[in-house]
């Protein structure tokens, strides 16, 4: 009996090896494929998508240093990293305020912050680019005050656009690490002569750290193989890694260098993963 | 206690709060009034017309694109919520079993994985095998990025259930077949109906992966509203992105609540 009931994993690791673990493993093997000549690519061993990442040629066909996609990387872990600490700033406020209502209040407030995250990807992207362009809220705002020019096709607007879209993956695991919090602690902050702001420093932050820490992995991951928002917001200048391997895999056709730059955008996620993992362990092992 | 004094009131933060919650709906509420804007300029409003929506609902593209949205969600949501139904049967009833974690893991890694890296890991697969039906090819995909969305309120629900109806229904010499279907699956169903709109609605929504595996017959709506985004934004797109909208959230809030409700009275 007890055996039969192990079956029932089978399908979710058939499904997942077959969709996941097995087409990863061919995206390795692509990366350190051929270019084939007419799109795709050619069975035949060539880490030169490696080094297409750090090096381009030259006329005289020498190697030179050419930090054209090191620059997107070096955009897309700072879009994503900026992403996740404004994320982290506007989550702490929001989540104390929702933890500290009534019972009744806080589970609608909580409800409320998680409904915007089934509302289509594309369409809460395509509102902000209602909203701030030129004949949008924001867009006319800008040009009233006096500023030139557009805000959308800039690194501010894509930032806009990621945070509002991973701000509810946020603002739970705060705000659940926040309702744990004793009450009583903070009183006795109070009671030893601490301000409110010092109570929020000693008190609150540190114990709402775990929270944060696993809001920043939730937000950070996704926020780091984001397309549409450098796509329409960005307009498509403003590369990130994401948009770097879909145009491989769309118009620019260059398999093998779009699997390449997919493995390293794996390998950043895999080290937050595992970076995050550790700490879960070290924190078990303490309790 | 007056609030100069209590510790737990901080001022500014119930206006930052504020201000975050309008920062959420804004744009939601933003499309949704401007597809009822008569004027053909997206933001000059003029009056009130439901002509957009005549417009939308007689545009056969976007309805062929509804079409295989709605196929490739029915069937990849049944498909993943079995899938899911039955892995949450085995790792909620073996807590102590080899494997657990790892298969848990196993069925969460869509989560923990990015939705590009894994598109573009699936187009070379498909391509490789010669897998051209791009129907199939998003059925497939969509199963396995939408099984964590079933698998995590059926979960949630067998673990706060008591398995003393299980108990006896064994005693009683039911099969384990018939034990399930009429004791364990009644039980859980709230769970399983939660897991499958939230399914049906990250399927429904999906850009990334249905963009790079669609082919030429199989624009789903959301590919299909980036086609238009890309032409420039228009009063019908608004139309669209509204009925969108709502078909999202009304889903979504039944999920929620069910499975609120669930959590409560296990």
């Amino acid at each position: 009996m007890r055996g039969a009931r192990i079956w029932g994993l089978v399908p979710a690791w058939v499904l997942m090896l077959a969709t996941l673990m097995v087409p990863l493993l061919i995206v390795a093997a692509v990366s350190v494929a051929e270019r084939g000549s007419y799109g795709g690519f050619a069975w035949d061993f060539n880490p030169l998508s490696y080094r297409e990442i750090l090096f381009s040629e030259d006329w005289d066909g020498n190697l030179v240093f050419d930090p054209k996609y090191l620059a997107i990387i070096g955009r897309t872990l700072l879009l994503a990293g900026a992403t996740t600490l404004i994320c982290m700033a506007l989550a702490l406020p929001v989540a104390y305020v929702i933890a500290t209502r009534p019972p009744k209040t806080k589970a609608l407030l909580i409800y409320l912050v998680t409904l915007p995250f089934w509302v289509s990807m594309i369409v809460r992207v395509y509102a902000w680019l209602i909203i701030l362009g030129s004949e949008g809220f924001v867009g006319r705002f800008w040009h009233w005050i006096g500023g030139e020019g557009t805000l959308l096709f800039t690194p501010g607007a894509m930032l806009v656009g990621m945070v509002y879209s991973y701000i509810p993956l946020m603002v739970l695991p705060v705000f659940a690490a926040i309702e744990k919090l004793d009450p009583a602690l903070l009183e006795a902050g109070a009671d030893l002569y601490g301000s409110r702001w010092t109570t929020a420093r000693r008190v609150i932050l540190p114990l709402t750290w775990p929270g944060l820490a696993a809001g920043a992995v939730l937000v950070f991951v996704p926020a780091l193989g984001t397309v549409l928002e450098p796509m329409l917001l960005g307009g498509g200048k403003q590369m990130m890694m994401g948009t770097l391997i879909q145009t491989q895999f769309g118009g620019a056709r260059n398999w093998p260098f779009g699997a390449a730059v997919a493995l390293v955008l794996m390998a950043m996620v895999v080290i937050v993963l595992v970076i995050n993992a550790r700490r879960s362990i070290r924190k078990e092992a303490r309790a | 206690m007056s609030t100069a004094h209590n510790v737990r009131h901080y001022p500014g933060a119930g206006l930052v709060t504020w201000v975050f919650f309008l920062w959420l709906y804004a744009p939601i509420a933003v499309v949704i009034w401007l597809s009822f804007n008569e004027n053909r300029l997206v933001s000059v409003w003029t009056g009130f017309s439901m002509k957009w929506y005549e417009a939308a609902l007689s545009n056969r593209a976007l309805l062929d694109a509804l079409r295989v949205s709605l196929t490739v969600a029915v069937v990849a949501t049944t498909i993943a919520t079995l899938v899911a139904l039955s892995a949450a049967m085995v790792l909620s009833r073996n807590e102590t079993m080899r494997f657990r974690r790892l298969s848990e893991t196993v069925v969460n890694l869509p989560l923990l994985l990015p939705e590009i890296v894994v598109a573009v890991a699936s187009l070379i697969l498909f391509s490789q095998l010669g897998f051209s039906n791009g129907m199939a090819r998003l059925i497939v995909a969509h199963s396995a990025f939408c099984t964590p969305f079933a698998f995590l309120p059926i979960r949630a629900r067998m673990q706060g259930m008591s398995r003393d109806y299980e108990e006896a229904a064994k005693d009683l010499y039911a099969a384990p077949f018939t034990a399930f279907r009429r004791v364990t699956l009644p039980l859980i169903l709230p769970g399983v109906f939660a897991g499958a709109m939230l399914a049906f609605v990250i399927s429904m929504d999906d850009f990334i992966t249905s963009n790079l595996l669609a082919t030429g017959g199989t624009t789903t709506l959301p590919v299909y509203i980036f086609g238009l985004i890309k032409q420039g934004t228009t009063p019908e797109l608004n139309a669209i992105s509204t009925l969108l909208i709502f078909a999202s959230l009304i889903i979504a809030t039944f999920a929620l609540v069910l499975s609120a409700r669930s959590m409560r009275r296990g």
